[in-house]
């Protein structure tokens, strides 16, 4: 890249902490740049967004990103951003994690945070394993997978994410892949601008530590199987959007209701003075 | 005077639970997050009583990982933020005590200990975990920990932990026990204009002059909050001063001798220690929280008996106050310590006392120490 080129979205990006650690082919600077180009579409106020992830590839997303950011522990973001938004109701607060980070080590958190109906926007990148140490399985990993601590075949039944979000009571449940672009881009400025806890699901390629395992080929073989095996199935019953290994990917909005929020039925007591 | 629904100035009757929330909101705690359990519960429950009233926000969570998180985050928003506890909820907030620590994130835990390993016994009185205080997140920090031994103390040290923690930029511990978190004690709410409130350093200068951890001399750096327009970077990496991770051993070392000796060169300002007949003593009782109650009767018997006995009572734990257990090791024959415990501070007051003295454990689980139990190794002793 010529140096003197300004990206677009230079005001929303760390520039000075480039080059990021990602592997050629991942899907994760795509899918950051769809959030960039989200919130830079939204019309917010950057200073008046807050980005929060826990720990993986995908938990690295915040530290490149020009607004308030917090890097948090595995599996805590969520917890963690309930503090941030319910302390500072102005804020508008995604949390930006990994499949393992957000459902595994913290899929507790996940369901209650959902459950409360607290107003974060939740971005997870699914990419069926823990890329950051090495490609081990996750509860996301379809059945039959290889990965670094499954070598015989992953042999435990994965999550369907979208069905979780939504029995868990998120008002928004979307699902794309990083091929999306567009699509996802719109989603997460869906998101921003709908009060309540929202769950975005994003396919994404981690060709270093899952794709070569499992045959799947660099990254933009990956995209290539997306592009011929994503079906958009808008409103669908999220149980019916499970995913497996070869099979087709059912992508779409969910579920988009309307809720009161935790802030909203909190007692309001305060005596005046 | 303006009337503050915070601050309830005046006499009151109240156990130590309910005065420590009462200490929180005075100091301007206004968020709560918490997960029941004994014999830290009243404190839940004060607060979710209280903070409606007050505008803050009272949240149940999950587990005390999400507790602990919750406070962290909203401590990050600007919002003074405490959580409470005992044992098995202690355990599971050692990770993110770490993370406080290494973001340097002002907030308050309140530990009403009871006895353990696992369960325990949630309904009786411990000091067992009070070297978990000190070492239980993994990695190399300082810690602040006080130890009340009444209600009065629960609600001064609740503001005083506040304090500590919004000046130092740390989790400050509340280490208290079942005994005081449960009895109940006049306390005396002064009026607001009493109260000492402080609140982080704010940073001075323009956003794109801000840098997240530069300390310009001092070791606190000024903190700016979620929102505040300052484009916060905050990692629980290692970090340098632009809040970038530096997986550097320059780095590393860097940050975590500041994260330690922003405490330790400060020890003269957080260190409390209350004498007690210490002048003449020749045996020195040293305690903290309820068994030291018991002690200032033992001392008093002692002397009614002609036996110059006094009492060195550790108001902070944490950092250790070495120079004043030195101290009374050269002056002193004897030095005892009751605890409710195994054994966890006398060893670090036989490390201080470096051979000055005899050290003696009055070890006791689950009960508190009785005045005649103390007298008893106060008489006995060898020297
Ligand atoms: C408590 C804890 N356990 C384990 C780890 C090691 N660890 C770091 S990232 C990670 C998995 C991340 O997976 P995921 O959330 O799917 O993110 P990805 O790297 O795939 O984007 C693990 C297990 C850790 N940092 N903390
Ligand atoms: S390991 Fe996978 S997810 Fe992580 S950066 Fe590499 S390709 Fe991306
Ligand atoms: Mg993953």
């Amino acid at each position: 890249m010529n140096h003197n080129e300004v990206h677009p979205m230079d005001r929303l990006i760390r520039a000075d902490r480039m080059p990021h650690i990602w592997c050629p082919g991942c899907g994760l600077g795509t899918n950051f740049t769809c959030f960039l180009e989200a919130l830079n579409q939204s019309g917010l106020d950057p200073d008046k967004n807050v980005i929060v992830s826990g720990i993986g590839c995908t938990g690295r997303v915040p530290g490149y990103t020009n607004i308030d950011s917090y890097h948090t522990t595995h599996g805590r973001a969520i917890p963690f951003a309930t503090g941030l938004k319910l302390a500072n109701p102005e804020l508008t607060v995604t949390v930006f994690s990994g499949d393992g980070d957000l459902f595994a080590i913290g899929g507790n958190h996940f369901i209650h945070a959902a459950r409360r109906n607290i107003d974060l926007k939740i971005i997870c990148v699914n990419n069926f394993n823990y890329g950051m140490t090495g490609g081990q399985f996750g509860c996301t990993t379809p059945l039959g997978a290889k990965t670094t601590t499954s070598p015989y075949g992953n042999y435990e039944h994965p999550f369907n994410l979208v069905q979780m979000a939504a029995a868990s009571g998120a008002v928004y449940v979307a699902r794309w892949t990083s091929l999306h672009v567009r699509r996802l881009t719109n989603s997460i400025k869906e998101t921003f601008a709908k009060k309540g806890f929202t769950f975005i699901e994003i396919i994404s390629p981690c060709p270093v530590s899952f794709g070569r395992r499992n045959k799947l080929g660099e990254g933009l073989d990956e995209m290539k199987y997306y592009q011929e095996n994503s079906v958009i199935k808008h409103g669908i019953d999220p149980n019916e959007a499970d995913l497996n290994l070869n099979g087709k990917i059912i992508v779409g909005k969910f579920i988009d209701i309307d809720k009161p929020t935790f802030l909203d039925n909190q007692p309001k007591l305060q005596t005046p003075d | 005077m303006s009337h503050d629904p915070a601050i309830r100035t005046g006499e009151h009757f109240l156990n130590g639970d309910e005065a420590c929330a009462e200490g929180a909101l005075a100091c301007g705690c206004r968020f709560f997050a918490g997960y029941p359990i004994t014999p830290a519960t009243e404190i839940a429950e004060t607060m979710s009583r209280r903070l409606p009233e007050v505008g803050g926000v009272y949240i149940q969570m999950e587990d005390e990982l999400a507790s602990m998180n919750a406070i962290l985050g909203a401590s990050s928003a600007g919002v003074k933020a405490m959580t409470s506890t005992s044992g098995p909820g202690f355990s599971l907030m050692m990770e993110n005590i770490g993370l406080g620590i290494m973001m340097e994130i002002p907030c308050v835990v309140v530990n009403i200990q009871r006895g353990g390993p696992s369960t325990g016994l949630p309904t009786m009185v411990g000091q067992q975990d009070m070297m978990q205080a000190r070492w239980g997140s993994h990695g190399d920090y300082e810690m602040i920990a006080l130890c009340p031994w009444s209600p009065q103390e629960m609600f001064d040290f609740a503001i005083r932990a506040f304090n500590l923690s919004e000046k130092y930029r740390i989790p400050v511990l509340i280490m208290a026990d079942e005994v005081v978190g449960h009895m109940t004690e006049k306390v005396v709410i002064p009026p607001k204009e009493e109260i000492i409130r402080l609140y982080r350093k704010k940073p001075q200068v323009p956003s794109n002059e801000y840098i997240m951890y530069e300390t310009n001399g001092s070791l606190v750096p000024p903190m700016a909050n979620a929102g505040d327009g300052y484009k916060v970077i905050t990692t629980g990496l290692t970090h340098n001063e632009q809040g970038y991770p530096d997986m550097t051993a320059e780095a590393h070392e860097k940050l975590i001798t500041r994260l330690c000796n922003k405490i330790l060169l400060n020890k003269a300002d957080i260190v409390e220690v209350e004498e007690r007949e210490l002048s003449d003593a020749e045996v020195v009782v040293v305690a903290y929280g309820s068994p030291a109650r018991s002690a200032v009767l033992a001392i008093k018997k002692a002397r009614e008996q002609g036996i110059k006995a006094g009492l060195l009572r550790l108001r902070t734990v944490w950092p250790f106050p070495e120079a004043e257990i030195l101290k009374l090791a050269k002056q002193a024959k004897t030095i005892i310590v009751p605890e409710i415990n195994k054994g966890q501070i006398v060893r670090e007051i036989e490390r201080c006392a470096k051979g000055n003295c005899e050290v003696i454990l009055i070890s006791k689980l689950a009960l508190i120490h009785t005045p005649d139990e103390i007298l008893e190794v106060i008489k006995n002793r060898r020297l």
